[in-house]
C-alpha cells in the first residue's frame, strides 16, 4: 500500500486502511446484489398482478403498470430504483397498496430483532460451553452425548424441529403447559419483550443448528489448543486447572470461533424465514417469504438489500474483531 | 524410445497405487459403523425411490406389486386413518396412503440431493479449475465473484432464484446448482494451486502435456477425495433446502408429494392429527443424518494423513 510520508506507520494505520477498504468494498457488493435481484425479478415469468382464480382485467393491469412505473423500459426502471435507494426511498409495496416498503419493514423488524437477539445471546455461551466441556472430557460419555446432540440438531431441519416441539410441548403436554408456550393464534404477544414464554420454542428452533455448529468448532479448536506446548508448560509449572483452562486454553481456542459469528448471523437470517413461518411470527423473514410467493418485486428487493447490508456489516465487524483479538493476523485483502 | 519408457513406467507405478488408495479407503470406511449404517439406509432409500417412480404409472413398482397403495388415489371417506395393514402409516386428510407418499417423496428429495451435485461439480469445478489453473486476473475476477456469493446465506439466494424462475422442480434444481457451487469452487482452486507446485505436474508440463490433458489426467484425479467429500456433505444441504422451500410454499407444489409439501400439509392439520408431520419429518431427518454419516466416514477414509 502506498503510504504518504506524513501518515504514521504502524498497526493502527494499517487497521484504519483495512476498515476503509472493506467499507468501500461493500459498495460494489451491494450494487451487485441489487443488479442480480432487480433483473432476476423483472425478467422472471409472471407478474405481481397474477391472481389465483379470477384475473384482473387488462385495463386494470395496464393502469397498475403505469402507476408503479412498470411500463417504462427496464433500464429506466433500474435507474429510477437506484436513484430512489440513494435517497432511502424503497418504493411502494406492490401487493399492499399505499404502503411503503420501508414502513412494512419497520413494522416487522422488532419481532425478528427480538427473536434473533435472544437466540444469539443464548446460543453463543451455550455453544462454547458445550464445546469446551466436550473437549476437556474428550472420548468420555459427556463428549459423546454433546457430539451426538450436535450431529442430530445439525441434521434435523429447523421446521421439523419446530413442529415437533409444538407437538410435544403444546399438544402432548398440553395439560401441564396449557397454552403457555404457544399462542393458538401464533406469533408473539409483544414485539419487543424478550422474556415472553412464546419465544421459548422459536428460540430453541432457531438456535439449535448454530449452537451445534459453534459447539463442534469450539471442541475442535480447544482440542488443538490443549495439545500446544504452552499448555503443557502451564500444567507442568503446577498452575491450577481453572487457570490453565481459562487463561491459556480458552483465550486461544476462542479465536477461530470468532470467525464463526459471521455464518452464525447468516444462519439466524435464513432461519428466521422458516421459524417465523412455523410460529406465525410477523417478522421480516415471514414478510420476505410471503413477498416471494406474491411476487411483490419492491418488497423482495427492499428486504434483500436490507439482509445484504446487515450481513456485510456483521462480516466487517467480525473481521475487525478478529484483527483485534489475534495479533498474528496480517492485514490484507 | 523415450515414450516407450514413459509408458512402461506409467503402467508399473500407476495401477497398483490407484487400486491401493481406493481399497484402503474402503477398508477404513467399513470400520466406521455409523457411516456403514448411513450407507445402508441411503441405499435402501434409493431403491425405494426408484421403485416409486420407475414404471411411469402412478404409484410405480411398489403399487404394481401391491406393496403400497397409490400415492395419488384419494378416498375422502377414509381421511386421517390410523396405521393399519392396508395403510402402514395411515392416510392423510384426503385419504391418500402416507407410506406411498413418503416413498414418492423420497424420489424427489434424493433426485434433488444427488443429481444436483453433478451440476455443482460442473459449475464449481469449472470455475475453481479456471481460477487455479490460469491465475492472474482470471483468478482475481472469479474469486471476487465467489467471495460475494459466499457472503450471502444459501437459502436467501435460492429463494431469490426460485422467485425468479417460478416454483417448480426444475427451478429448484437450477437454483440449487447456481448457489451451492461456491464452496466447491474454492476447494478445487485451492487443490489446483497446491498440486500445481508438485513435481509430477512440473514434469508433465515440461514434457509438453496439453493443458486440457493436464487438468483431466493429473489435477482432477488428485483432488478427487476432498471433492467427493464436499459433494457428499452437499447432499443433505440440498435435501434440506428443497424441503424447506416446499414447506414455505415456494418449492414443489401439491399434489406432487415432496416431503416438504407433506409437512406443510400436515402442519395445517396438526391439531387434528400430528402423525401427518411426524412421519415425513422423520424421513427428512433420517435421510439427512445418513448422508452426514456417510460424509463423515468418507472424509476420514479418503484422507489417510488424518489419524484417528
Amino acid at each position: 500500500m502506498p503510504f504518504a510520508r506524513w501518515i504514521p506507520q504502524g498497526r493502527a494505520t494499517n487497521l484504519t486502511f483495512f476498515i476503509i477498504r472493506r467499507i468501500l468494498w461493500m459498495i460494489p457488493v451491494l450494487f451487485f446484489v441489487i443488479v442480480i435481484t432487480f433483473f432476476l425479478m423483472h425478467l422472471a415469468p409472471g407478474s405481481p398482478w397474477d391472481r389465483e382464480g379470477k384475473q384482473l382485467s387488462p385495463e386494470v393491469i395496464k393502469n397498475l403498470n403505469i402507476k408503479y412505473g412498470l411500463n417504462k423500459p427496464l433500464w429506466e426502471q433500474f435507474y429510477l430504483y437506484i436513484w430512489g435507494i440513494i435517497h432511502f426511498d424503497f418504493g411502494d409495496s406492490l401487493r399492499s397498496p399505499g404502503q411503503h416498503v420501508s414502513d412494512r419493514i419497520l413494522v416487522s423488524w422488532p419481532y425478528t430483532f427480538t427473536l434473533g437477539a435472544v437466540t444469539f445471546v443464548l446460543l453463543v455461551p451455550i455453544g462454547i460451553g458445550l464445546g469446551v466441556i466436550a473437549a476437556l472430557r474428550q472420548n468420555t460419555l459427556v463428549d459423546y452425548i454433546a457430539l451426538g446432540v450436535a450431529t442430530f440438531s445439525a441434521s434435523t431441519p429447523n421446521f421439523v424441529l419446530g413442529i415437533f416441539l409444538i407437538i410435544v410441548l403444546a399438544l402432548g403436554l398440553n395439560s401441564l403447559t396449557g397454552g403457555t408456550f404457544y399462542l393458538n393464534t401464533g406469533g408473539m404477544s409483544s414485539p419487543w419483550n424478550p422474556f415472553q414464554p412464546e419465544l421459548i420454542m422459536p428460540v430453541i428452533t432457531l438456535g439449535a443448528l448454530p449452537t451445534a455448529y459453534i459447539a463442534r468448532l469450539t471442541r475442535t479448536s480447544t482440542l488443538d489448543t490443549l495439545r500446544q506446548d504452552f499448555v503443557r508448560t502451564a500444567w507442568a509449572k503446577g498452575l491450577k486447572a481453572r487457570l490453565v483452562v481459562l487463561r491459556h486454553v480458552l483465550k486461544n481456542s476462542l479465536i477461530p470461533v470468532v470467525t464463526a459469528l459471521g455464518p452464525t448471523f447468516a444462519f439466524l437470517v435464513t432461519g428466521s424465514f422458516v421459524v417465523e413461518t412455523v410460529f406465525s411470527i410477523p417478522g421480516i423473514g415471514r414478510t420476505f417469504v410471503t413477498s416471494i410467493a406474491a411476487r411483490d418485486y419492491t418488497m423482495i428487493l427492499g428486504t434483500t438489500i436490507l439482509f445484504a447490508v446487515m450481513i456485510a456489516i456483521v462480516n466487517l465487524i467480525v473481521d475487525v474483531l478478529y484483527v483485534f483479538i489475534d495479533p498474528r493476523v496480517r492485514l490484507t485483502g | 524410445m523415450a515414450t516407450a519408457i514413459g509408458v512402461a513406467q506409467q503402467v508399473d507405478w500407476d495401477v497398483p497405487e490407484q487400486t491401493g488408495l481406493w481399497k484402503d479407503a474402503w477398508v477404513r470406511f467399513r470400520r466406521n459403523r455409523l457411516a456403514v449404517a448411513g450407507l445402508v439406509f441411503v441405499t435402501v432409500m434409493i431403491v425405494v425411490a426408484i421403485g416409486a417412480r420407475l414404471p411411469t404409472t402412478p404409484g410405480g413398482l411398489w403399487h404394481i406389486l401391491h406393496l403400497t397403495a397409490s400415492p395419488f388415489e384419494q378416498d375422502v371417506t377414509n381421511s386421517y386413518a390410523l396405521p393399519s395393514l392396508q395403510h402402514p402409516l395411515g392416510t392423510d386428510i384426503l385419504g391418500r396412503d402416507q407410506l406411498a407418499r413418503i416413498f414418492y417423496g423420497a424420489s424427489i428429495s434424493l433426485t434433488i440431493g444427488i443429481v444436483v451435485q453433478f451440476l455443482i461439480l460442473f459449475i464449481g469445478g469449472a470455475i475453481g479449475m479456471a481460477a487455479g489453473y490460469f491465475g492472474g486476473w482470471v483468478d482475481n475476477l472469479l474469486m471476487r465473484f465467489t467471495d460475494i456469493m459466499y457472503a450471502f446465506p444459501d437459502l436467501l439466494l435460492v429463494l431469490v432464484f426460485v422467485a425468479a424462475f417460478g416454483p417448480s422442480f426444475w427451478s429448484i434444481f437450477i437454483a440449487l446448482g447456481l448457489v451451492y457451487w461456491v464452496g466447491l469452487a474454492r476447494l478445487v482452486r485451492g487443490q489446483v494451486l497446491s498440486i500445481k507446485e508438485k513435481e509430477f505436474v512440473e514434469a508433465a508440463i515440461m514434457t509438453g502435456t496439453a493443458p486440457m490433458k493436464l487438468i483431466l489426467k493429473h489435477l482432477l484425479p488428485n483432488s478427487l477425495g476432498p471433492i467427493i467429500v464436499t459433494l457428499t456433505f452437499g447432499i443433505p444441504a440440498a435435501i434440506f433446502t428443497e424441503a424447506a422451500l416446499s414447506f414455505l410454499g415456494i418449492g414443489i407444489r401439491p399434489p406432487e408429494p415432496s416431503w416438504g409439501v407433506m409437512i406443510e400439509d400436515g402442519y395445517a392439520g396438526i391439531f387434528a392429527d400430528p402423525r401427518q408431520v411426524i412421519f415425513p419429518g422423520i424421513a427428512v431427518a433420517l435421510t439427512m443424518l445418513s448422508f452426514t454419516f456417510v460424509g463423515d466416514g468418507l472424509r476420514d477414509a479418503l484422507d489417510p494423513r488424518m489419524k484417528r
